[in-house]
């Protein structure tokens, strides 16, 4: 057979295929085995990684009511590199948005990340993402994530909630916890209590197949991580008495803060204008930030922790304690006072002559409380006026006032009360005395007041003698705890028996008959309290008050002040007076004072 | 060799092990790869699955018509059979069904066929028969040209069905010709011509061109430098680099976009992974991500969530690779290359020319298939759509490669006998 001569070939054909096997395995060998790359790529294809947001904590108020709640929205993702073939006309129908704004869209996310996913429109409403959810297969690259947005009930409480926006690149950079578009509390305590109500995240892997369909679980779930539930605030806070406070600041600058006494916690924080807190939720929210931002109102601003505040009169009581104190003074003490006439401080009432310190609290008597600042910047005991100062300015500090209370709510303002260096300066070392700087007798000059401070001043005047830092939450979560704050209590360099004093001349203030606010008195309650007129720098006065309720065993401390509204007796005494009994006894029957206060507009005093 | 009885007398059970397994592994894979939960049964004739179990099925009552039909049948109407299936293959042209974009089909009902499937073992038959004639005489210039004949018609009529892979594998038949005699030289050459057609759309045409130059330069340096010698080394280099340029000038001027689209992804020049670019892509995805044992049986992804296209036809080893991991590759590709070589081995004990020749012409389509098909799904070869054998899902190819095999089991089974 002549072809047997070539039969030597099969060798070559045969060692063709084994080589080719061999290759290929050695191929395979390298792309199963050694490059992982395909592995990862694999993953991108069919892995989505859902984070299971968690719900937010929510907000209660004293008597269990909610103050805040989370409602349902959804966020669509998109991952860029997967964007592939999708009817653009479509999704922008759905989400009603211009071609240009889809276009900007996906620079943004690209931007990003090519391959991680980010929000593509934000908070889309039950409705629409229904209409989305239908459609989703056709959207390759495109997913839904479900989040919530806050809820407020009641539109209470702004200020002191505060709000919940996204993070910074800053901020994700020092807390790696957070990713692009994560909420975070900005302020109120949202911000203050972000760790304990943010819960944690969770973390869902879906597998997906080519048309982008969800198609299950990977290895049944085996590595997800379920999202644990953000912890509930409870808050000392009383909603009625909000809502109240609120209704009677409309359409006035200013702030009422109200505490218990006895354990520190805020029952009311207003700032006044107030604004819906609802307004900085959701898809609104930089509309109306910008909005409200740029009112010349400022209703952004939380004046109960950052207005700081001339206390005028209501500051004359701390100089009678710490006269009384420092031994200046005594209970008995007499000065004289005539009237308008007086020098250097005018009298701005008509009163008998020489009065003791119940009857100066009583009627607001500036020429007694110059003279008892006078005496205390005079006292013996001391070497000079600047260790004077400085003594008094420690009792002061111990009040509360010059300094900030370490609450639980961001960005508290500290009020001013200047050390002596600050006089030296202005002044020169030795250059001043009482009568340099003889407007802080009656609370005005340099000290500037929070209205935080100043109701925790009445608080410690209340307590006699100590004050727990004033707080808005009482405990947190399941844990039925109080809040570290109960255990702060701060106690005041003045003696009880000097406090009982001024205590008894604040109570006059109501019950003396010719007491500044008299004709805000309770029959069923005995009040105690202090009216300021405070001159500010625009010429008008603002109204202030402090007060606290029952004086035998007070359960409210609160402070009012009114901007540019006159003298303290007119508005702030009312209203402190009504929220007062609006607490104590949750009725108001004062209708026609009420009504007033209500309707009064003084935005434009 | 203990005697065997009846009609399995003499069966090569080796190969039939090999073809059963093959089968079988094909079919497993095809489940997998288009599982879905609500049709989990591998019986459900609704879906791929399930049909191919039926073709598998009356592949076997193929193969066992063949194993009783007379050994002497196939040799004999090589011509007629050749003929009939010509014909089939200009027909289809005229009542043919497209489907995706080849119009290969016949369509019978919900039942369709594919002439160029059959069109291989009927070649395959056609040329051997040729070749083993007793006056064929190979130095007559006919004797070279009709097997190219035999060859060429139904690869051009299945290039004008508008499927080039199919007709391609009509090239493997140069190894039996090669083993029948055909010069290494033409072997080499067309290896020659392969790399250079690479080097040209790879590099730009005056650098290949400068690159033959300075390996001939060398290459006079090692040779006796007669003046004969030397005008050969320049003719080549004329011809080397007319084809060069020629080369360019093709796929400039004749390839269309979507054909030079597919040889740039192959040759890594485009890495459009979206385009053509993403089945490769794909595949190699699937294959790369089982790791050495596979992510389990029905627990791949990437094929079951349709990232890889035609995953129980032409990407069907993505399965294996993806679920089965390096193990499951590495069993197949074994699988296959031991067929091959068995074939090879079986067919030079033939006593009759016909029959080995033959059984090369069996183990070169068989080979080429696996060697198109794999080195496809890793990214060796460009995406040529045509099926591995056994293995892929789909009638046609399932029946035409079982009777290809069936028919040289059968001539074996005979070889004892008298030619």
């Amino acid at each position: 057979m002549a072809s047997r001569i070539y039969a030597d070939r099969k060798i070559v054909i045969i060692t063709t295929f084994v080589a080719i096997g061999f290759i290929y395995l050695v191929r395979l060998f390298y792309i199963q085995i050694i490059d992982r790359s395909y592995t990862l790529s694999a993953n991108n294809n069919v892995l989505r990684y859902v984070t299971q947001f968690p719900a937010r904590g929510l907000i209660y108020d004293r008597n269990g009511k909610l103050l805040v709640y989370n409602e349902a929205v959804y966020d669509l993702m998109v991952i860029p590199r997967q964007v592939f073939d999708v009817d653009t006309a479509e999704i922008c129908r759905l989400l009603d948005i211009s071609v240009e704004g889809f276009n900007e869209r996906m620079k943004k996310a690209r931007d990003y990340s090519p391959m991680l996913a980010s929000a593509f429109e934000k908070q889309i409403s039950k409705e629409t993402y229904g209409y989305i959810e239908e459609k989703l297969y056709r959207f390759r690259g495109f997913f839904v994530q479900p989040r919530t947005l806050r809820k407020y009930p009641m539109s209470i409480g702004a200020h002191l909630l505060g709000y919940i926006g996204e993070v910074t690149p800053g901020q994700i950079e020092k807390k790696p916890y957070y990713k692009q578009g994560d909420y975070i509390g900005i302020n109120g305590i949202e911000r203050a209590y972000e760790d304990e109500m943010r819960g944690v995240k969770g973390l869902k892997i879906r597998m997906v197949d080519v048309f982008n369909r969800d198609v299950g679980s990977f290895e049944n779930g085996r590595y997800d991580t379920a999202a644990v539930m953000g912890s509930d605030l409870y808050t000392g806070i009383d909603a009625d008495l909000q809502e109240y406070g609120e209704k009677l600041m409309a359409n006035k600058r200013g702030s009422i803060v109200a505490i218990d006494p006895r354990t520190g916690e805020i029952l009311c924080f207003l700032s006044s204008p107030a604004y819906d807190p609802n307004l900085l939720v959701g898809r609104v929210r930089g509309k109306n930030f910008a909005l409200l931002n740029n009112d010349p109102i400022k209703p952004l601003l939380n004046r109960a922790i950052m207005g700081q505040y001339p206390p005028g009169s209501t500051f004359k009581m701390a100089n009678d304690m710490v006269g009384l104190q420092m031994g200046v003074i005594t209970k008995e003490t007499r000065f004289s006072c005539q009237g308008p006439a007086s020098s250097p401080i005018k009298c701005t009432h008509n009163h008998m002559s020489p009065l003791d310190v119940y009857m100066a609290i009583q009627q607001s008597c500036n020429p007694f409380h110059w003279q008892v600042f006078r005496a205390i910047m005079n006292d013996p005991d001391y070497e000079n006026v600047k260790a004077r100062y400085d003594v008094w300015r420690n009792h002061l500090l111990s009040m509360g006032f010059g300094r900030t209370l370490n609450t639980d709510l961001a960005f508290e303002l500290k009020g001013n009360l200047p050390p002596s260096e600050v006089f030296d300066k202005i002044y020169g070392k030795g250059h001043w005395n009482a009568m340099t700087i003889r407007s802080l007798s009656i609370g005005q000059g340099e000290v500037l007041t929070t209205p935080l401070q100043l109701v925790n001043y009445a608080s410690m005047v209340a307590n006699k003698g100590y004050f727990y830092p004033p707080h808005v939450v009482r405990s947190i979560g399941n844990d039925r705890n109080k809040t570290k704050f109960a255990t702060q209590k701060n106690v005041a360099t003045i003696d009880p028996e000097y406090i009982d004093v001024v205590i008894q001349g604040m109570t006059e203030v109501f019950e003396g008959s010719h007491g500044t606010a008299r004709a805000y008195k309770i029959d069923s309650i005995t009040m105690a309290g202090k009216t300021g007129t405070a001159q500010t720098s625009s010429g008008k006065d603002n109204s202030n008050f402090i007060a606290f309720a029952p004086v035998e065993n007070p359960k409210i401390a609160i402070c009012v002040i009114v901007e540019e509204a006159g003298y303290g007796a007119t508005w702030a005494a009312p209203i402190a007076s009504l929220m007062i009994e609006k607490y104590l006894t949750r009725k108001v029957k004062r209708k026609q004072i009420e009504e007033n206060m209500i309707n009064a507009n003084l935005l434009n005093n | 060799m203990k005697e065997q009885k009846g009609i399995f007398r003499n069966i090569d059970r080796t190969l039939v092990f090999l073809f059963l397994a093959l089968v079988l592994m094909g079919w497993v894979n095809i489940y997998a790869a288009v599982y879905d939960t609500e049709h989990s049964s591998i019986l459900d004739m609704s879906q791929s699955y399930g049909k191919q179990l039926l073709w598998i099925l009356t592949a076997l009552v193929l193969g066992l018509m063949v194993i009783i039909t007379d050994a002497k049948f196939f040799n004999a109407f090589a011509y007629p059979i050749y003929g009939i299936t010509i014909f089939l293959l200009v027909m289809v042209l005229f009542v043919g069904k497209e489907i995706a974009g080849s119009k290969s089909w016949f369509q019978v009902g919900s039942f369709a066929l594919q002439p160029a499937e059959f069109a291989k073992f009927a070649t395959n038959l056609a040329l051997a028969h040729y070749l083993s004639a007793l006056d064929f005489d190979k130095r007559k210039r006919s004797s070279q040209l009709i097997p190219l004949v035999i060859i060429v018609i139904p690869a051009v009529l299945i290039l004008l069905q508008n499927d080039t892979g199919s007709a391609i594998v009509y090239a493997s038949l140069s190894l039996v010709m090669y083993r029948q005699g055909m010069p290494g030289s033409v072997l080499l050459l067309g290896l020659t011509l392969m790399i250079l057609t690479i080097m040209a759309l790879l590099f730009d045409q005056f650098i290949v061109i400068a690159v033959i130059a300075s390996l001939l330069i060398l290459f006079v340096f090692f040779i006796r430098r007669t003046l004969r010698n030397i005008l050969s080394v320049i003719g080549i280099f004329l011809i080397a680099s007319l084809f060069v340029l020629s080369v360019d000038y093709a796929f400039d001027n004749i390839l269309e976009q979507h054909q030079k689209t597919r040889i740039n992804v192959l040759l890594g020049k485009d890495f459009d992974l979206k385009g053509a670019g993403y089945n490769v892509n794909q595949s190699k995805i699937a294959i790369g991500s089982g790791g050495f044992w596979g992510k389990g049986f029905l627990k791949g992804t990437q094929t079951k969530f349709n990232f890889v296209p035609e995953q129980s036809t032409d990407f069907i080893f993505c399965t294996v690779g993806e679920e089965w991991g390096f193990v499951g590759a590495f069993v197949v590709i074994v699988l296959f290359i031991a067929l091959c070589v068995r074939i090879i081995l079986i067919a030079e004990r033939q006593r009759s020319e016909f029959s080995r020749i033959y059984g090369y012409g069996v183990a070169s389509i068989l080979f080429f298939h696996f060697f198109v098909n794999i080195g496809m799904t890793i990214g060796l070869m460009p995406v040529i759509g045509i099926p591995l054998p056994f293995f892929s899902y789909g009638g046609s190819s399932l029946w035409a490669f079982t009777i290809l095999l069936f028919i040289f089991i059968k001539q074996d089974s005979n070889r004892l006998q008298l030619v």
